[in-house]
């Protein structure tokens, strides 16, 4: 098969539906939980205090929503949705290649290279 | 201030739950429980998503105002919600955006270099400017925002071949005209460039997809057709976006009781926003919502000055 930049942008287009779908499955389904979960007032968000450490980095989040966490879980679903554009830019870059394209190539390399490196230098 | 007084007076018949005492003293739905308030935050999310949609400005824009001015969020956790928020009704809308044949994959990943590494320095900015700057600068670009979305004119269409830079980097393309395909090729490349860099910036800082910006530098700067441009800033937003996500996740912004309504709510609205844009007539729509988005914009700015946000 050979491949079109509309080709590739319709693949693109369904693999980003794809991906919000899940994630706000996933919220969804953490939300009901968080919501059945929750006693006394609400959370007070008027002071910034910043979210418990165990929901900051990727690898705290998933293990916290193995053990049903509902908090950890909504961080899951979230975490889905962020990765969403980062497999854009890498399922672009794949195609590319397979237009041998070189520049274009090199240019999402660069691209979801400063995206990697901002989730590795901020954890 | 007439009209922000008026907009404010609406707000109390609409949720009456919120004003009854005293706007501005008591944090309101203080009493309520979880469920209740995360209702409210997902219905406000929800219409805030739908006027995003409607107007072009996209959710995040409306929502942080909504967030910080009429339920007293901190601005940190508000930007964290809008972030991921954006993310979603960026990628959410793609598949639509792409059957329409206007959207340029190259143009867009090229530009990207610019709004992440933008993003990256604006997720930066956040810890270094203190609250009340980053509140005024949002109510600025509001504003802004509120203007562009009004007196936005699609400039007549020429065609023209690609030369240097452009050509070099083979920022052209066609997109589908009355008389079949028409050419485009970018124009001053520089500027267009640095926009995106700005663009990235206000993204990180303010948590928003800067769309109003992204637009500006593909449309005016680099000459691009209007649609060109508008369908492929929508591809950029949520690559941008994730360019911060991961640093307002590690410093603790995204709070997952408060983002789930708000992200629910604003992909929602932003969904049914974009089912209604294709039968409705949008001048009208858009006027009305401008007045809105200038109230919250004036109310941020003379929040953050008199030190209440």
């Amino acid at each position: 098969m050979q491949v079109t930049d509309q080709k590739l942008e319709i693949a693109i287009g369904r693999m980003l539906q794809t991906g919000v779908f899940l994630a706000a499955a996933v919220v969804l389904i953490g939300g009901i939980l968080y919501l059945h979960q929750a006693t006394g007032p609400r959370p007070d968000y008027s002071h910034f205090k910043g979210v418990a450490e165990a929901l900051r980095s990727p690898v705290e989040i998933l293990s916290g929503a193995r053990h049903g966490d509902a908090p950890s879980i909504i961080q899951r679903g979230l975490l889905l949705l962020i990765a969403t554009p980062i497999a854009r830019v890498i399922l672009a870059a794949v195609g590319f290649l397979f237009e041998r394209d070189r520049l274009y190539f090199c240019i999402s390399l660069i691209v979801l290279a400063v995206l990697l490196f901002s989730l590795l230098h901020a954890a | 201030m007439k009209l922000v007084t008026s907009y404010r007076m609406k707000r109390l018949q609409l949720l009456p739950k919120m004003g009854g005492r005293g706007y501005n003293h008591v944090v309101p739905c203080q009493g309520m429980s979880t469920p209740e308030f995360s209702l409210w935050i997902f219905l406000s999310s929800l219409l805030a998503g739908l006027l995003g949609s409607l107007t072009g400005l996209g959710g995040g824009v409306v929502i942080v105002p909504v967030l910080t001015v009429l339920f007293h969020i901190d601005i940190h956790y508000a930007i964290g919600a809008s972030l991921v928020s954006v993310i979603a009704t960026s990628s959410g809308a793609a598949a639509t955006y792409v059957r329409e044949g206007y959207s340029n994959i190259r143009i867009g990943m090229f530009l990207e270099i610019a709004t992440t590494v933008g993003a990256i320095f604006g997720a930066w900015l956040t810890t270094r400017v203190p609250t009340h700057a980053i509140g005024i600068i949002f109510g600025v670009v509001l504003l802004y925002s509120a203007y562009a979305s009004v007196r936005m004119k699609e400039h007549a269409h020429q065609s023209a071949t690609p030369v240097g830079l452009a050509a070099r980097l083979r920022l052209a393309g066609t997109f589908p005209g009355e008389n079949g395909p028409q050419e485009y090729a970018a124009q001053r490349v520089p500027a267009g460039f640095s926009l995106m860099l700005l663009a990235g910036s206000l993204s990180g800082l303010l948590g928003i997809g800067s769309g109003a910006v992204k637009v500006l530098a593909m449309d005016q700067a680099m000459r691009l057709p209007f649609k060109v441009s508008t369908t492929t800033s929508n591809f950029m937003i949520g690559v941008t976006a994730a360019a911060s996500a991961g640093i307002y996740l590690s410093r603790g912004y995204i709070s997952p009781g408060l983002v789930m309504p708000v992200m629910l709510g604003v992909l929602g609205g932003s969904l049914v926003g974009s089912k209604i844009l294709v039968r409705a007539e949008v001048k009208t729509l858009r006027i009305v919502f401008a007045v809105v988005i200038v109230a919250l914009g004036l109310e941020m700015v003379i929040n953050s000055v008199t030190g209440r946000l």
